[in-house]
């Protein structure tokens, strides 16, 4: 297998993008990347495409040629393959991406990540996104995506003492983190008083423990590390690609407080890389919940198991912390455009080890982590990305 | 959903039957065609045995539903709760008849044959298991089968014997 570096990184605002289309924030986010690794198109082998869910939510399936053909890269005939997993999209592409470099199949190709989510009513919307869990099992019976992230609060709460603070911490760290993101959903900081006193969803979950429904697309081009150099000046190895799978509904699991493929897809990570989570400085990692933030942080083993709620609490993971968590602001503030989440976080990993990261610049960031989930955990992802100059 | 994909379901959802791995004895809902925890996995193929649920069992977890999934607009606030059955599965189901406040884990129920959610005026409506609070009192038959589960077929030794 060859080393696979990041050439280049693009992204567009998230957030309610009434005003935009599918087709536009797409377009954008790749022609950034593309400007970014100084690549000429006529250099890319292929094109994967993040996204979850554009047939219900836009009556549009087979995207990923839409975007090649508006691109202005149809007449180049080059292949283009839509990749779908959930909320866990964006890194499913970004893997297939991966394994084409490393392979030798292709030597460039650009990785997108899209997804437009408020073209529909938010009843349809949370319908669909509770799709990525198990209809039949769950969802028919009254179960909605919250809800299931809901009972894995409570029992983490029953089993290790996880206060209903703890987890609204998560919220307001996330929110002072986008506040300085100028691409993020939201840029409002939070109160304590304000996430627990809102309105709720799914107890002990409210409205300001879940991440929001947004529009974005993010894209990266990805080539042969030995021939980086030619294209950027700080390209990025990325040191492990991962991807794992567990049961399909929670109800299935082995234990219903871990996700035992972020567990899986961490280990194998750290293994290929070498690394350990301790020589991890900054990571993006799936809070689509604040629950989901605290299980991450266990299951990525970067505390121990039920520990996540006091040590979130205690402010170690906030800027100037060893390991800095979500500085883009997470899906919870940065926001939840689900099939550009996975690419999103590697984009804002990327800024942060060249130190473009401006106001959110982590420090002496080398080595960084990415962790996505689709559904309740039927899927993780796991990339480790550091400079490799 | 179309009417045949959920009138496929209805032998689970109406009577809870699942199924056993004949090799390791795992106890599984919904029923499944290979077992998944045993080390003789491929063996299990075409051997698992339908098994009857008892629908007792306690609360694991739960969660106060505000925000409800389509169709349940009119149940708010209603208790989802992974169910643990005496028998080993978990199940994701309502617990109804009781508030809210007073669900807990731990809290002992039986699963009850209920209407789920009706799709319009003229779709389709979905019926299956919720649960409610089981009493020490409590003087109703189970909710479905006999109480003692039917295995129709028990391990053979040579099922045993090779990997």
């Amino acid at each position: 297998m060859r080393e696979v570096a990041v050439l280049g990184v693009g992204q567009t605002k998230f957030g309610e993008l009434w005003d935009r289309s599918f087709r536009e924030i797409g377009i954008e986010a790749g022609l950034q990347a593309l400007v970014d690794a100084k690549l000429g198109s006529g250099d890319l082998g292929g094109l994967f495409l993040g996204n979850m869910a554009s047939g219900t939510l836009l009556d549009q399936e087979h995207i990923a040629p839409l975007i090649l053909d508006y691109a202005g890269l149809a007449g180049r005939h080059l292949p283009a393959v839509r990749v779908e997993g959930g909320g866990a999209s964006g890194s499913l592409a970004l893997h297939q991406g991966f394994l084409a470099v490393a392979s030798g199949c292709y030597d460039f190709v650009v990785v997108g990540g899209a997804e437009k989510m408020t073209d529909v009513l938010d009843t349809t919307a949370n319908e669909i996104i509770s799709s990525t869990a198990d209809h039949e099992w769950e969802v028919v019976f009254g179960a909605t995506l919250p809800a299931l992230w809901g009972l894995i609060a409570r029992r983490h709460m029953h089993e290790f003492g996880t206060t209903r603070e703890q987890l609204a911490r998560v919220a307001v760290q996330m929110h002072e983190n986008g506040s300085k993101n100028p691409l993020a959903h939201y840029r409002n900081k939070l109160t304590l008083e304000q996430v627990i006193g809102a309105g709720e969803v799914a107890e002990p979950l409210g409205v300001l423990d879940c991440a929001p429904l947004s529009d974005g697309a993010a894209a990266v081009v990805l080539g042969p590390l030995e021939v980086a150099r030619k294209y950027t000046d700080t390209p990025i190895r990325i040191a492990a690609s991962e991807v794992a799978c567990d049961t399909m509904a929670v109800q299935h699991r082995a234990s219903v407080t871990t996700l035992a493929s972020t567990v899986v897809a961490a280990r194998r990570a750290f293994q290929r890389a070498r690394r350990a989570p301790g020589d991890v400085r900054v990571a993006e990692v799936h809070d689509a919940y604040t629950i989901s933030a605290l299980l991450a942080l266990e299951d990525l083993g970067f505390v121990e198991k039920g520990q996540a709620g006091p040590e979130f609490a205690s402010g170690r993971f906030a800027a100037g912390g060893s390991l800095v968590v979500n500085p883009s602001g997470g899906l919870k503030a940065q926001g939840r455009p689900f099939g550009a989440v996975g690419v999103a976080q590697v984009v804002e990993l990327v800024r942060q080890l060249r130190g473009e990261a401006k106001e959110r610049q982590v420090s002496g960031a080398t080595l960084a982590l990415a962790h996505d989930v689709g559904g309740t955990g039927a899927t993780s992802a796991v990339h480790l990305l550091e400079r490799a100059d | 959903m179309s009417i045949a994909r959920f009138w496929r379901e209805t032998p689970r959802r109406y009577n809870l039957g699942g199924s056993k791995c004949p090799l390791c004895g795992t106890v599984y809902f919904p029923p499944r065609p290979v077992c998944p925890t045993c080390p003789q996995h491929r063996r299990s193929l075409e051997k698992m045995v339908p098994f009857q649920l008892s629908g007792d069992g306690t609360v694991f977890s739960f969660t106060v539903v505000h925000d409800a999934a389509e169709g349940f607009e009119m149940q708010v606030p209603y208790v989802m709760a992974l169910v643990k059955t005496v028998e080993g599965p978990i199940l994701t189901g309502q617990v109804v008849d009781v508030e809210p406040g007073e669900v807990a884990i731990g809290l002992k129920v039986r699963a009850t044959f209920r209407k789920l959610r009706e799709e319009g005026k003229a779709g389709v409506i979905h019926y299956g298991y919720k649960f409610t609070p089981s009493l020490e009192t409590d003087v109703r038959p189970p909710a479905r089968g006999p109480a003692v589960p039917v295995e129709t077929a028990a391990p053979t030794s040579t099922d045993r014997a090779s990997a």
